[in-house]
């Protein structure tokens, strides 16, 4: 028979999967995500918003045209492992510099293919998402006491495990128009390529630098970036959000809009198992136009926790209603901008006397549809109009 | 936005008689849109000439018209129906043609008819190449370097300019006829020349090739908001060269990287932004050089298509249902996804599996022709599959083809490849031919390296190595008999059967082996969202996993067994049939499961039946779900032959077949026990005997007397049947059947039936419950006996039967169904020669004819025979309402007229014979015979000069006849022309014809008279022999001047009858509710 290592699965409540072991040796554990994106493993697999967390893809066919180093969206593999049905063993692609599977191999990511990840998709599906152990040359009764010793998301600070340790600098496409500082939450390269792509210097700074070592670099804007995990152990950044709110634009993107949510005073709340894909329907309020989105976090701001009104109960499509018409915070109105039309929950906030927005979602794609790109030039407006 | 209500009626038109290149798949899409368009209040009003559509039934609409889709019939529909709009985009290519030939005429406007969906502008923008071209450059995507001409010299200017090879397209046409690659300037001048006969407008784009580049598809949706989706993206396992209907295509892309996708989807909503296509489906194809990624858009479809099928098939995503809707004014995010019932349709399926789509060509029908696929498309239908991987999918697929294969080699049939040397093999994977996919395996399995296998063949390498892993694990499983193995096998799709042949087992112990380890079928639901949300709809495919998905239930449950790919003698009749019994038998209370792998059918939309499995028809895959829904009944005769092949071995393993036993199926078709039956009924055969050799057979031909019909005994459909006048062409025949050495062949005695010349083919249509025999029609072929059924057209009620021979038809089909225990459906074909009636053939299964007939009589025959089946009584389903009143006599005629591919066959000869070639046919209906035969023709495409010439050349046998023929065209005012013979014939009989050479026998002659329009009609009936050859010259030369020829003696008769109609009674439309009411 054709070489084959075994290797097994298991869930912290104790179901088991079988598949073959494909990347680097040991035994990986993490909260398990599904992704239903078609395309773009590679930039799955790099983005530091899945550390702490098992990946798997829906797809069955992952690796068929390679890894490109300019698709990467951090210096290297950012998951805890990677689940797949079917690692192609040969890419084809004139873009390509090399096999995935090498690639797992060589960043000694724990990987398993053949597995029937439709039944372990849906089992995340009914029960929620829920750690995950696996690894071959281990029992199922170890896999499944490591699973149930894996601490889920919810209070974990995972973006100062992936946050820059010191700022720098990236110079801007053409001639600088200004600066914007990017708090890094585990920031993916493709937006850092959507500002400097329109003429901004960036400089990325640590999660929890203080709003005053920030304003001392004159920003045209912030930007607070996407990254892994519960938002609410990032104090620090909250804080710093608290105090550049009113003082220079602000633009955040998922985890960053999430902490907007709390620096704002709303609370935030984890997805029974939470999107992430790349064919979520979010529509723009001010317009009702739909957007396909990529979406990818287990937590949502809950806009209810800033209004009087309680929620109403969902009809048979998702409505308008579902989300308060404004707010009131301690910074003005605010009001959401956008919504996700599968589950009603909050996909954009405007604040309406300051200028700063945040989506859930991925404007810059990577993987998945960039139709909404148009927020990074909403950005460079605001910090136009702010001089 | 709420629907608009300023509009409250709508016109759809559907795309005519099944044809190659527009299938079965816009029966499917008219059908989604009728419904979801009278659900939503509005009054809907169809034209479709084709009856073997389920869109037609007259439920699907409030008036629907079983007429020629021409502007002139479709105008008057107009004027009649006064529709506020027109949706021209779900009726295919036919539909798009018509709606813009009103538009620009002005009836549109005159009727104050609105185009919703897309209008004339984006049509024009989208179907000139000029036009197309301009618009794209203007939103900056780049297309093939190209010129656009008129003229020859044009052409070759252009391609001087572009650079050799070039590719012609003539603008407006369908399935890419006419199209071609010309390597040099030879070679364009042929092609250009076709392709500016071909366009209707004259005229062709030349252009930059891009042959070997990797093709995709985007199936895209949008709404008058502005939102737009991908419903799913398509790659082509043929690169650019094989039209897209003729390459094995996947779903979803598998080649290209994230960036490059979504670089491509951005450009593909440009696409139909640009063309201004306001709402509903569009498909646009792009080309993609491997080697740099330069990716060209190609062409684009405004309106659903045979991939929009697909696309919906292999997603779950009701296009069609969804671009009615946006038509009348609803955004994407308004509507429910039916399949999760709890998300909005404005998103993109994801998809966690993949989906292979295999061509279904019938190229052993017509022999002449080359099997190099090209640009122009030949296939007659195709087959999808479902599997969790592409080696999975793509081995289902190829089962699933029903052509003798069970998957990629390893069967018996793989001798084809491995018999090949090796410059043979290299040709043979170089060559896109409809078997490359089978000597690619086998030149993986000799060990050539993918990369040779992918640069000799320009497929992606990709797919090559994951065909060759389906290439080693069948290694494995030369050496190993493992249960690792086999699970391993199964898992890449191995069927039964491959494992068997490989093994040197029976197929059965396979089976055996595997349900004894446990290693048996998961069934995994199609959800559009890949398991993130949960499935209201139960869509199925079978696979080898962990988890399987299928709910039991407690409801009574029938099996419905699909009709499979579509092919010659095989079509849309039987899905329609199939249909009926899903239909029928929810309406009874039972739970109904489907189980067919035909991407185009209405069968397989996921709500026609209660559970939907998209799987190949072999006993193994049926058997599977046979096992998980345990129904109580299956039925196997309604889906043509495809489901009776199982019957027996179904039967074999305990399957409880509803209806008719598979025994008497087979007792039918025993040529010494039908005949014995027959004997004993008291009923006329026509006198048969069977040879092994020539001299045998003479010793029958002289018992029974010629001429003969001769067959040899182990072929199916007609397959080298012929009609044999004298002892010489007996001879010839059996030397040519015998001489091919083929030890099968050898072993089988010839069948010879005396042939029953001049004598009238009946058709019978009717059920059989067991006590009473409801009969549903009796259909009067226009030709006489020896033309296959399915190629003749036929009229209800029968105009020339006696009151004598009908008397005896009926009682000969209530003895034979009740001798043969039918319970269902059963046909039977009759001659009958004065008041003689013989039995030629019964098959008690459903029929070709049964949606002619149902529509001809306003009985819904399949419905009746799925209720029988299930043992309900004829007189119960009576009181039920289901068989309508018995009324009198019928107040009109209707006329089935079929449908030959012979446009895609240049090569072969238009004559009609014993062998079925036809791939649709259209229905006539009008007072009398003369107007339904007349839009029975404008429907199938034949427009006839109402003056002129006809030119008439009749065979010895038929000038007796023939003369009857010259005398009607005499008084509709025609000149006569003929060949000498017949010319002399006719003087002799006080008819006058100018005698004109034939061809190439001299001066002016008839090929040049064609050439030069001289000729509005030919009617040549051939036989034997030289004759035969010389007429096949006329009735090439006929064809290519598309000048209509008749072949047979009454079929000249019956175009007389219609010219003496004349066009305005032609022209003339009446709904079908109204033809039923007013009787």
């Amino acid at each position: 028979m054709r070489e084959k290592v075994p290797a097994l699965l298991a869930t912290a409540d104790g179901t088991v999967f079988r598949g073959n072991s494909v990347g680097g040796p040991g035994v990986a554990s993490g909260e398990a995500v599904f992704n239903t994106s078609m395309t773009g493993y590679q930039e799955i697999l790099t983005d530091p918003s899945y550390a702490g967390q098992i990946v798997v893809m829906t797809y069955p066919h992952i690796g068929n045209y390679g890894v490109v180093e300019f698709d990467a969206q951090s210096s290297g593999p950012a998951v805890s492992g990677f689940i797949m049905r079917s690692l192609s063993r040969r890419e084809s692609s004139w873009r390509s510099e090399g096999s995935l599977a090498d690639y797992l191999l060589r960043h000694d990511v724990v990987a398993v293919s053949e597995v029937d990840t439709r039944r372990l998709t849906r089992h995340i599906r009914d029960r929620g998402a829920m750690p995950i152990a696996m690894g071959s040359d281990v029992s199922e009764t170890e896999l499944i006491d490591i699973a149930a010793d894996t601490p889920t998301m919810a209070g974990q600070d995972l973006a100062s495990s992936v946050t820059t340790r010191e700022p720098y600098r990236l110079d801007a496409e053409g001639d600088a128009q200004g600066l914007v500082v990017a708090i890094d939450l585990g920031l993916k390269r493709e937006i850092l390529r959507n500002l400097t792509g329109r003429g901004f210097e960036v400089v990325v700074v640590p999660a929890a630098t203080d709003a005053e070592t920030i304003l001392g670099m004159s920003p045209s804007g912030v930007f607070v970036s996407n990254g892994p995990g519960d938002p609410e152990p990032l104090t620090a950044t909250t804080k710093s959000l608290r105090d550049l709110l009113g003082q220079r634009p602000l633009f955040g993107i998922c985890l960053g809009h999430q902490v907007l949510g709390l620096a704002v005073g709303a609370s935030t709340f984890k997805l029974p198992f939470g999107h992430h894909g790349g064919n979520h329907p979010v529509r723009r309020l001010d317009d009702n136009r739909v957007y396909i989105t990529t979406q990818n976090h287990g937590f949502a701001v809950d806009l209810w926790s800033l209004s009087d009104d309680d929620q109403p109960d969902r009809g048979e499509l998702v409505g308008r209603n579902l989300l308060p018409e404004v707010v009131e915070t301690p910074f003005g109105r605010m009001r959401p901008s956008h919504q996700n039309l599968n589950d009603g929950t909050l996909e954009g906030m405007v604040l309406e006397e300051i200028p700063a927005f945040s989506v859930q979602y991925h404007p810059e794609g990577a993987p998945g549809p960039s139709d909404a790109g148009g927020l990074f030039d909403d950005f460079v407006r605001l910090m136009d109009e702010a001089g | 936005m709420p629907p608009r209500r300023d509009i409250r009626s709508i016109l759809v038109i559907g795309s005519g008689p099944i044809v190659i290149g527009q299938g079965c798949e816009f029966d499917y899409s008219g059908t989604q849109a009728a419904k979801a368009l009278m659900a939503e209040g509005y009054r809907v009003i169809l034209v479709n000439s084709n009856p073997a559509t389920i869109m037609t039934d007259p439920e699907f609409a409030d008036a629907t018209y079983i007429e020629p889709i021409t502007p002139e019939v479709v105008a008057e529909v107009i004027a009649r129906e006064r529709p506020d709009a027109l949706l021209p985009t779900l009726g295919g290519q036919t539909a798009l043609n018509v709606s813009t030939e009103l538009a620009r005429s002005g009836i549109l406007e005159r009727y104050g008819v609105e185009m919703i969906g897309a209008g004339l502008q984006a049509i024009t923008k989208a179907e000139d190449r000029g036009k197309f071209k301009e618009t794209m450059e203007t939103v900056g995507l780049e297309v093939p370097r190209a010129g656009y001409a008129k003229s020859m010299a044009e052409a070759l200017n252009i391609a001087k300019d572009v650079g050799y090879p070039v590719m012609v397209r003539p603008s407006f046409i369908l399935g890419g006829r006419g199209t071609g690659i010309a390597d040099t300037e030879e070679e364009l001048l042929d092609i250009a020349k076709d392709g500016l006969a071909t366009s209707p407008v004259g005229k062709i784009l030349v252009e930059e090739s891009v042959l070997g580049w990797k093709e995709y598809e985007l199936e895209i949706m949008r709404d008058g908001v502005g939102n737009a989706v991908i419903v799913c993206s398509i790659e082509n396992f043929d690169p650019m060269g094989v039209h897209t209907g003729d390459s094995i295509t996947v779903a979803p892309i598998q080649t290209l990287s994230d960036r490059e996708y979504q670089e491509m989807r951005v450009d593909g909503i440009k696409v139909l932004q640009a063309i201004g296509v306001e709402t509903g489906g569009s498909n646009v194809q792009f080309a993609v050089d491997p080697e740099t990624g330069r990716r060209l858009v190609i062409e684009m479809n405004p309106r659903v298509s045979r991939s929009s099928a697909l696309a919906s098939k292999a997603t779950g995503f009701p296009i069609a249902k969804l671009a009615a809707l946006l038509a009348v004014g609803y955004a994407l995010d308004e509507v429910t996804n039916d399949i999760t019932g709890a998300t909005p349709a404005s998103f993109e399926p994801a998809l966690d599996y993949v989906v292979v789509k295999v061509p279904r060509f019938d190229f052993a029908k017509f022999p002449s022709a080359p099997t190099r696929l090209g640009t122009s498309m030949r296939s007659v239908g195709e087959a999808m599959a479902i599997g969790r991987t592409f080696p999975e999918a793509l081995q289902k697929a190829l089962r699933s083809l029903e052509n003798g294969r069970a998957g990629l080699n390893a069967d018996a049939l793989e001798d084809r490849v491995i018999s090949l040397d090796h410059d043979e093999l290299a040709e043979a994977v170089k060559v896109p031919t409809p078997d490359r996919v089978f000597a690619m395996g086998e030149a993986l399995r000799r060990g050539w390296t993918v990369d040779d296998v992918a640069h000799l063949s320009k497929v992606d390498p990709w797919f090559v190595d994951q065909m060759s892993e389906i290439v080693e694990v069948r290694e494995e499983l030369e050496t190993s008999t493992d249960v690792a193995v086999l699970l391993e096998a199964k898992r890449y799709g191995f069927s039964d059967r491959q494992i068997a042949h490989l093994w040197d087992r029976e197929e059965i112990d396979v089976r055996k082996l595997r349900s004894s380890v446990g290693i048996v079928r998961t069934f995994k639901t199609v959800d559009t969202c890949a398991a993130e949300f949960e499935a209201l709809t139960p869509y199925m495919y079978g696979t080898f996993e962990e988890e399987s998905e299928v709910r039991p239930s407690e409801k009574p449950r029938v099996l419905v067994l699909g009709s499979g790919p579509n092919r010659i003698g095989q079509g849309i009749e039987f899905d329609y049939c199939c249909v009926h019994a899903s239909f029928a038998l929810r309406d009874a209370g039972y739970e109904t499961v489907m189980i067919n792998c035909n991407p185009e059918t209405v069968s397989t939309d996921y709500d026609t039946s209660d559970r939907l499995y998209f799987e190949p028809l072999t006993t193994e895959d049926v058997l599977a779900v046979i096992d998980v829904e345990k129904p109580d009944a299956v039925i196997v005769q309604l889906g043509g032959q495809t489901p009776l092949n199982l019957a027996e071995e179904l039967a074999d393993a305990g399957v409880v077949i509803a209806g008719t036993s598979p025994a008497s199926i087979a007792l039918a078709e025993d040529r010494e026990q039908f005949a014995e039956i027959c004997r004993n009924l008291g009923l006329k055969q026509p006198p048969a005997g069977s040879a092994t050799s020539a001299a045998e057979a003479d010793d029958v031909v002289d018992q029974i007397g010629l001429p003969v019909m001769v067959r040899p005994s182990f072929v199916l459909g007609g397959r080298k049947m012929k009609v044999i006048y004298s002892s010489e062409e007996l001879g010839t025949y059996v030397r040519e059947i015998y001489g091919e050495g083929d030890p099968e062949v050898v072993s089988n005695p010839i069948l010879i039936d005396r042939f029953l010349e001049s004598a009238v083919e009946i058709d019978v249509d009717a059920v059989f419950d067991g006590h009473e025999l409801l009969v549903g029609g009796v259909m009067e072929h226009v030709e006489e006996a020896g033309i296959h059924s399915g190629d003749s057209s036929c009229v209800t009620p029968p105009p020339t039967l006696s009151d004598e021979a009908s008397k005896e038809i009926l009682r000969a089909t209530r003895e034979l169904a009740a001798a043969l225990a039918v319970q269902g459906l059963i046909n039977i074909q009759f001659a009958v020669k004065g008041d003689d009636v013989y039995v030629l053939e019964v098959n008690p299964r459903g029929s070709r004819t049964v949606p002619f007939i149902s529509k001809a009589k306003g009985i819904p025959l399949a419905r009746i025979a799925a209720r029988v089946m299930m043992g309900s009584r004829i007189e119960e389903l009576r009181s039920e309402g289901l068989i309508p009143e018995e009324r009198g006599g019928s107040e009109f005629v209707a006329v089935k007229e079929a449908v030959l591919p012979w446009d895609r066959f240049p090569e072969e000869d238009s004559v009609l014979g014993p062998e079925m070639k036809s791939t649709g046919e259209v229905m006539g209906i009008g007072s009398d015979v003369g107007v339904a035969y007349g839009k029975a023709l404008l429907g199938a495409g034949h427009v006839l000069a109402d003056r002129g010439r006809v030119f008439l050349s009749f065979a010895d046998r038929d000038k007796p006849m023939g003369l009857a023929v010259a005398q009607a065209f005499t008084l509709l005012g025609f000149d006569l022309v003929a060949t000498k013979g017949t010319a002399r014939f006719l003087h002799h009989h006080a008819i006058e014809a100018e005698a004109v050479n034939k061809i190439g026998e001299g001066h002016r002659d008839i090929g040049e008279r064609l050439e030069n329009g001289e000729v509005q009609l030919v009617v040549n009936t051939p036989r034997g022999g030289r004759a035969r050859s010389d007429g096949s010259k006329i009735r090439q030369s006929a064809r290519r001047h598309a000048v209509p020829c008749v072949t047979t003696i009454q079929g000249g008769l019956a175009v007389a009858r219609s010219l003496r109609a004349g066009p305005g009674a032609i022209n003339r439309p009446r709904s079908l509710q109204e033809w039923h009411r007013g009787r």
